[in-house]
């Protein structure tokens, strides 16, 4: 990457639940454009990582910046300024069951941005028919399927022109004829050069799209690498340990 | 002596219905307004809102509603404050209908799922836009059938006032009744216009309730 921009600096982050410390020391820098891929076993700390990124958790040591805004928690203003550079998709979409797949998109838009009516009309009909969803704009969120539902919630994050996307295991509550369709968009997004920082279970989407994987064990990053380094030749054992249990 | 007719009875008790009908009215509205305003207080998680809430919610939902109204109207009284006993029966029931009512609301919140705050919030959206376009609707749509079923019992609570000289319903009744020595028929007119109040809320609940969940 030639004009590497750093996007994403994470330094020192800690978290304790109590006396169990969940993230050791995390240090991380994504630049613009980069996917990374995050995986390990559940209770890792991947997604506790994720979810600091964007504020859903507070973390007791260390910093974190987003496009050069410095997370800081309890002040509200610096938050909702710091979460519209950030999308997130979640596992089980929460997509708001009282709004229609169009009103779910245009929320935040309105709310937060104040941009128009018109505009965010055309606009969300433009990000639910890159999604392949052109039709739905006026369905209710509970007559769509769990991929159709994950993909309106992509469009409703994109909505807010996030600089960065957090995906966290968003296509682990779908069936598994479903997840093709999501991870689709997803790999559409990653060419068209959008920043995603995705904690996944789908190893062999997160070696082909990913330009760096982060391997998180004990709540430490425990290898990175280009995906063909972390899964063609893992260094250390619980790396290895980890995919060959993956592959039984 | 004289004789009273049935009409000559209702029309009594219809007169007297007014008050049951605007102190209901009274306490709903400002139970209403009290109970939200404590509701926002809690989840904004304002310093010590949760302790002192819940310590009121406690306090009127553990003492019966009579003793609320006798100590309104005589506790103000011994403070040197001389209150009527419109301003006593109001005031004590909206306390304890904003009690009740934030308590009820407390639940209807909690009852919106944890990933609906986490994906606005994520959206950029702040507190107040999160409880009026996400968290507030669909709390509302689980609201309804208790918020309406405290509202009938407030109803029938305003039947306590009596007991401080508020001329409402049941009042007038026992004064009905000196007068006409007709007990059953007096008793049983108001029962019915007890009835006829709130049966209708809470066929309007039901409607309300099929109504909201067949739009999902």
């Amino acid at each position: 990457m030639a004009t590497a921009e750093t996007i994403v600096k994470i330094a020192g982050l800690r978290k304790c639940y109590g006396p169990n410390e969940v993230l050791k020391g995390i240090d991380l820098d994504v630049q613009r454009g980069e996917v990374i891929a995050i995986i390990g076993k559940s209770g890792s700390g991947k997604s506790t990582l994720l979810r600091c990124v964007n504020g859903l958790e507070t973390f007791d040591e260390g910093a974190l910046t987003v496009d050069g805004q410095p997370l800081r928690h309890g002040d509200a203003r610096a938050m909702r300024a710091l979460r519209q550079h950030v999308g997130m998709i979640f596992q089980s979409f929460n997509l708001f069951p009282h709004l229609s797949v169009g009103r779910n998109v245009m929320l935040a838009p309105t709310l937060v941005k104040k941009t128009g009516s018109g505009e965010t009309i055309e606009q969300a009909r433009q990000l639910l028919a890159r999604v392949g969803l052109a039709d739905k704009f006026d369905a209710q969120p509970d007559q769509l399927s769990g991929g159709q539902q994950q993909r309106v919630a992509i469009a409703r994050a994109l909505a807010m022109q996030p600089a960065v996307l957090l995906c966290d295991e968003i296509t682990s509550a779908l069936d598994p004829e479903l997840v093709g369709e999501v991870l689709r968009v997803v790999e559409s997004l990653a060419e068209e050069g959008m920043t995603l920082l995705m904690v996944t279970h789908e190893m062999s989407f997160a070696r082909k799209v990913s330009d760096r994987v982060v391997f998180m064990h004990a709540g430490r990053i425990h290898e990175i690498g280009p995906p063909d380094a972390v899964f063609g030749a893992p260094q250390t054992a619980e790396l290895k340990q980890f995919l060959s249990a993956l592959d039984s | 002596m004289v004789d009273f007719s049935l009409w000559d009875i209702l029309r009594n008790l219809l007169l007297a219905a007014r008050w049951t009908v605007l102190l209901s009215l009274i306490a709903f509205v400002g139970g209403t307004v009290v109970g939200l305003a404590l509701l926002v207080a809690r989840i904004a998680k304002l310093r010590g809102a949760d302790v002192l809430v819940g310590a009121y919610v406690q306090l009127f939902q553990g003492t019966p509603l009579l003793m609320q109204l006798f100590l309104a109207y005589f506790g103000l009284g011994l403070l040197g404050i001389n209150v009527s006993p419109w301003v006593a029966a109001a005031l004590a029931l909206t306390l304890y209908t904003s009690a009740f009512l934030t308590e009820i609301w407390r639940g209807c919140v909690a009852a919106v799922a944890k990933g609906q705050w986490e994906a606005s919030s994520a959206l950029a959206l702040n507190l107040r836009e999160q409880l009026v376009h996400v968290i507030g609707p669909q709390a509302l749509r689980v609201a309804i059938p208790p918020t309406v079923g405290f509202l009938v019992q407030v109803i029938k609570g305003t039947a306590l006032a009596s007991v401080i000289g508020f001329i409402e319903m049941t009042k007038a009744a026992t004064m009905i009744t000196n007068a006409t020595f007709k007990p059953f028929t007096v008793y049983a007119c108001v029962a019915l216009m007890y009835f006829v109040l709130c049966y209708p809320i809470s066929a309007w609940s039901k409607s309300l309730e099929n109504k909201l969940h067949g739009h999902r």
